[in-house]
């Protein structure tokens, strides 16, 4: 299966659930957030949301900025 | 003696009427030191793709534990309504806070705000239950507009981001806290301690700014003065000052002089 995550492909294994990605990635689920195709995933649905083919996924955090500073 | 009540935003209560950017800093370490400086209990952050090539990468919430400090995730960088929206929404999922300082910059040379996509973002996030902090002109027309669109507070600017010219006119600022009831926040343009102090003499609810800070040869010794700047600019504000005069009045009594 071939996914989309923060612009870059990713080969996975198909039936992989959002917090399988995570792990996959070495990210830990703490104050992140995830979109799947422009949706907003609830962090209580990552363990049962099941990824598919050509998902676009973006995962973001925090990091420092102000005003247009970054 | 007028006691000072603190800032409230929503049902938000600030130590400080000070926040702080995060931006520019040259580490996280100094960022952290220059946060506790300013005396600020809230600090803006931007939201960005996670590094998943990387990580090792720090987070900054490690240095500044939401525990701690309230985190007001913004939306610079977004040129269009549809941005910002999907970012603030992007922000709130990440759990650590409801508010969001809503930026939609409409050029880039300028950083001046697109208020037209302005409005229809707040209105649209307000409606969905954030706490909108809306980045403005100071456009009294347009105060009003965002309050009524939903806004919790609005945040005009002093003069261009990041530009140091300080508050080029109180007036507008002036006039906005005349026309408007929600909190007022500078945001943007101070280059000094003063110019900090002068916002604040104006009345003004609070003060957000970042590269005035991080931008100085000394960062940390800059965030204390920014510190005192906005407690002495309150304080002046609560305390009155005089009238201006054309001229002289003597400070001390004329009876009783030796002749």
């Amino acid at each position: 299966m071939q996914i989309i995550v923060n612009g870059i492909k990713q080969d996975l294994p198909s039936e992989l659930s959002l917090l399988d990605l995570l792990k996959h990635l070495q990210i830990s689920p703490k104050q992140i957030a995830i979109e799947i195709n422009l949706t907003v995933i609830n962090a209580e649905a990552y363990h049962t949301h099941t990824l598919n083919e050509g998902d676009q996924i973006e995962i973001i955090s925090f990091m420092g900025g102000g005003a247009h500073a970054s | 003696m007028p006691v000072d009540t603190p800032l409230l935003i929503g049902e938000i209560e600030f130590r400080s009427r000070l926040i702080v950017g995060t931006g520019k800093y040259a580490s996280f370490e100094e960022t952290k030191k220059a946060v506790e400086a300013s005396g600020a209990d809230c600090v803006t952050v931007a939201v960005r793709r996670v590094n998943i090539l990387d990580q090792s990468e720090e987070n900054l919430l490690d240095y500044l534990d939401p525990k701690i400090y309230k985190i007001l995730p913004n939306t610079a960088g977004c040129y269009t309504a549809e941005e910002a929206i999907r970012t603030a929404r992007l922000a709130r999922a990440a759990g650590v806070s409801d508010m969001v300082k809503l930026e939609v910059i409409g050029d880039k040379r300028t950083l001046f705000p697109d208020n037209e996509a302005l409005l229809e973002a707040t209105e649209v996030l307000a409606k969905e239950g954030f706490i909108v902090l809306p980045y403005t002109n100071d456009d009294p027309i347009m105060a009003r507009k965002l309050v009524d669109a939903g806004a919790a507070v609005v945040m005009p600017l002093a003069a261009p981001i990041g530009s140091g010219l300080g508050i080029r006119n109180p007036y507008n600022i002036q006039i906005i806290m005349e026309t408007i009831s929600v909190p007022i926040i500078v945001d943007a343009g101070v280059g000094t301690a003063s110019d900090a102090a002068i916002a604040m003499e104006l009345g003004v609810d609070g003060i957000l700014m970042n590269t005035a800070i991080a931008g100085a040869k000394n960062p940390i010794q800059m965030a204390e003065a920014m510190n005192l700047g906005t407690k002495a600019g309150r304080l002046a504000y609560l305390a009155g000052r005089i009238p201006r005069k054309l001229y002289a009045q003597a400070s001390s009594p004329i009876e009783g002089m030796i002749e």
